[in-house]
C-alpha cells in the first residue's frame, strides 16, 4: 500500500521540526533531520501501513535521523571540547554541606492542571533549553524519545552511572526551573 | 542516615533501575521525616509525566 501523498507529508512538517529542535537544539540541524525523514518516508512509503497514524510513523523515522545526526556530530571533536559543563555547580547550590536541602521543595499547586495550559508548555520547553547540552540531551532521550537507559549510555558513550548522574541533574535542574518560573515559589 | 542529596539521587535512580530493598527502606525512612523530599518525589513523577506528554503538545 502506498497511499502517501507528498502533500500529506508536508502537513506534518512543522510538527516534526519542533520535535527535532527539542532534541537537537539547533534549527538548521532539525530542518536537515526532517528533510531526510521526509525523503526516507517517500522512498519507503511501501513500508507504511495504514494501521498506524502517519505522524507516528514519521516520528519513528525522525527518531532514527536524530540519532544519526547526533552520532555524526559526536565524531566532530571540536564540538565535544566545547562542552565544558560543570553541572556540579547546580547540585552544590541546591544542597548544604551536610547534604540537606538549601531550600526544601515546596508543594506545587495543581500540577496536573498546568498540563492543560499552553503557557506551561512554553515554560517547560524554555526550561529544557536552559539545561546544559549533554544533560538536556540525555533527559530528552530518556523521557521525550522514551529510550532506555542502556540505549542512552550507548548513544552517548558513557557509563550507566554517568547516565544516571546526567538524568538526575536534568531532573533537579528542570524542577528548579519550573518551581521558579511556573509554580512561582520565590526563594 | 540518608541525607536529602543522596535521597534525591535514589529517587531519581528508582526511575532507572530496580533499587534494592535496603535502599528502598532507607528512602522510605527518610521520606517519612522529610517534607522537602516528599514534595520532590511527587514533582519528579510529574516531570516524567509532563516530558512524556510533550510530544502531544507540540
Amino acid at each position: 500500500m502506498s497511499a502517501i501523498d507528498p502533500e500529506d507529508l508536508q502537513q506534518h512538517r512543522s510538527y516534526l521540526v519542533r520535535y527535532a529542535i527539542l532534541q537537537l537544539r539547533d534549527p538548521h540541524l532539525a530542518e536537515d533531520a526532517v528533510q531526510e525523514t521526509l525523503v526516507a518516508a517517500i522512498e519507503g512509503r511501501d513500508k507504511f501501513s495504514a494501521q498506524s497514524s502517519l505522524r507516528t510513523w514519521l516520528v519513528g523515522i525522525l527518531k532514527h535521523k536524530i540519532l544519526d545526526m547526533l552520532r555524526r556530530r559526536a565524531r566532530e571533536p571540536q564540538l565535544n571540547v566545547a562542552e565544558g559543563e560543570d553541572e556540579n555547580e547546580l547540585v552544590d547550590a541546591l544542597f548544604k554541606e551536610n547534604g540537606r536541602w538549601a531550600a526544601p521543595p515546596q508543594t506545587w499547586n495543581e500540577p496536573e492542571q498546568s498540563m492543560e495550559n499552553t503557557h506551561f508548555w512554553e515554560v517547560f520547553e524554555q526550561c529544557n533549553q536552559r539545561m546544559p547540552l549533554n544533560t538536556a540531551r540525555a533527559f530528552m532521550m530518556r523521557e521525550f524519545m522514551e529510550m532506555s537507559t542502556e540505549e542512552i549510555c550507548q548513544e552517548l558513550s558513557i557509563s550507566t552511572t554517568n547516565c544516571w548522574v546526567l538524568l538526575h541533574r536534568a531532573r533537579l535542574a528542570l524542577r528548579e526551573c519550573l518551581d521558579i518560573n511556573w509554580f512561582g515559589n520565590v526563594r | 542516615m540518608l541525607d536529602c542529596k543522596h535521597n534525591t539521587e535514589l529517587l531519581s535512580q528508582s526511575l532507572e533501575r530496580r533499587i534494592t530493598w535496603r535502599e528502598r527502606l532507607a528512602m522510605r525512612m527518610h521520606l517519612m521525616m522529610c517534607r522537602g523530599c516528599r514534595n520532590f518525589e511527587k514533582q519528579l513523577a510529574f516531570i516524567r509525566k509532563a516530558a512524556r506528554e510533550l510530544p502531544r503538545k507540540l
